[in-house]
């Protein structure tokens, strides 16, 4: 009995230290531009620039497989970034790929759902919950924007909505067409200028 | 000399791990849509059970025969598998990366592949010697390849097929399945093993 549990025991720890050894022996060094150009990614995992993540389209950048342009949840920023890292022009988002939108969040009509966990399989990010025929949700914070679950909803209950922008993408509103003056009133502008 | 043969023969047509033992049926149904990952699959599992097979024949022998362990043959030969799959998998990363993408995928499927631990729990019964242990590994593997190969080659031509709608996907992959085994029939006696 002890010598039984003694010697699995020894010979778990030994397998296990041998392995962790060989991870840190064998390990293979990636690219550093390819983790720099996925860090720019907005790692929506949508899918849009024709690969099936943030991570491979990366790598075919970097390769020179694919331009700089096939990522419209990155947008205009991402690609200025991308064109900055990498010393090339920046080129206007590819229309192939889709256009530049708010940053949008999935909104689950909860009366709706029938709970087909079809949404659950197509997100890539994991970002919905439920199980079968209970009620799904979306985890706000996680949801990416990325559409994918819109087309498997057999009842068409996912609605995108514009999210509410935190510090990280607000932005000033742009100027007003009309009669050419901004939201601002003219006083603010000369405090905003004064300041 | 001529045993080692006849264990090739019998572990390859007669005694199919697959078609006969009904071992490792699980890759069998689920990689066998395309012919590439089947090729992929078979190759994979080929180097691993050969490697997997000594492995545990070793560790039979210098560790569990002489304490009196040998009930606990199971859980330790699932132990080696397991550490084998991952250990190549971290080595052809780094020595072939061209191998590793052809593989790559399939090396920790194969963990769960019941013909890796039938073959180690055979080896033992029938008291195999290390090098029958590696043939009698590869074999399997290569049998296992065999028939892989062949039921993709043939899904794909099925999947083209004017097939009844309630006998489409696996049903017709399992009377496929079922016909082959009883073609694989015809081996016996081939060798007695």
């Amino acid at each position: 009995m002890l010598t039984a549990i003694v010697s699995v025991t020894v010979l778990g720890s030994l397998f296990g230290l041998g392995l962790g050894w060989a991870a840190r022996k064998f390990r293979v060094e990636s690219n550093p531009v390819v983790d720099q150009v996925d860090a720019i990614l907005p790692q929506t995992q949508c899918g849009q620039c024709n690969f099936p993540g943030c991570r491979p389209y990366a790598e075919a950048i970097v390769s020179g497989e694919a331009q700089i342009n096939q990522c419209p949840p990155g947008g205009e920023a991402g690609i200025r970034a991308l064109a900055d890292l990498l010393g090339v022009e920046v080129l206007p988002l590819n229309p192939e790929n889709g256009r530049e939108q708010p940053r949008t969040v999935a909104i689950i009509d909860e009366d709706t759902c029938i709970g087909c966990t079809l949404c659950i399989q197509a997100c890539p990010v994991d970002a919905i919950l439920g199980a079968a025929k209970l009620m799904h949700t979306v985890l706000e914070a996680e949801c990416t924007g990325c559409d994918l679950c819109l087309p498997p909803c057999p009842v068409d209950c996912i609605e995108m909505v514009i999210r509410n922008p935190d510090p990280d993408d607000w932005t000033w509103p742009r100027p007003s067409p009309g009669n050419g003056e901004t939201e601002l009133s003219q006083s603010d502008r000369v405090t905003a200028g004064a300041a | 000399m001529l045993s080692y043969f006849l264990i090739l023969v019998s572990t390859v047509l007669a005694n199919n791990f697959v078609l006969v033992r009904f071992l490792g049926l699980c890759p069998f149904m689920g990689v066998s849509n395309k012919l590439e990952g089947a090729v992929g699959m078979s190759v994979a599992t080929m180097f691993v059970l050969t490697l997997s097979s000594m492995t545990s024949y070793l560790l039979s022998t210098w560790l569990l025969r002489p304490l009196g362990l040998e009930y606990l043959s199971t859980l330790s030969f699932i132990l080696v598998i397991a550490v084998v799959v991952q250990l190549t998998e971290l080595v052809m990363r780094k020595t072939s990366p061209l191998l590793y993408r052809i593989l790559g995928i399939f090396l920790p499927l194969i963990t769960s592949n019941c013909a890796v631990l039938g073959v180690a729990l055979l080896n033992v019964q029938e008291q195999h010697n290390l090098l029958q242990s590696a043939l009698y590994g590869f074999g399997a593997a290569a049998g296992f390849g065999l028939v892989l190969v062949m039921f993709a080659a043939m899904r794909e031509r099925i999947a083209y097929a004017d097939v009844p709608v309630h006998f489409r996907g696996a049903p017709v992959g399992l009377i496929t399945a079922g016909l082959m085994a009883l073609a694989f029939m015809g081996f016996t006696g081939l060798a007695k093993l």
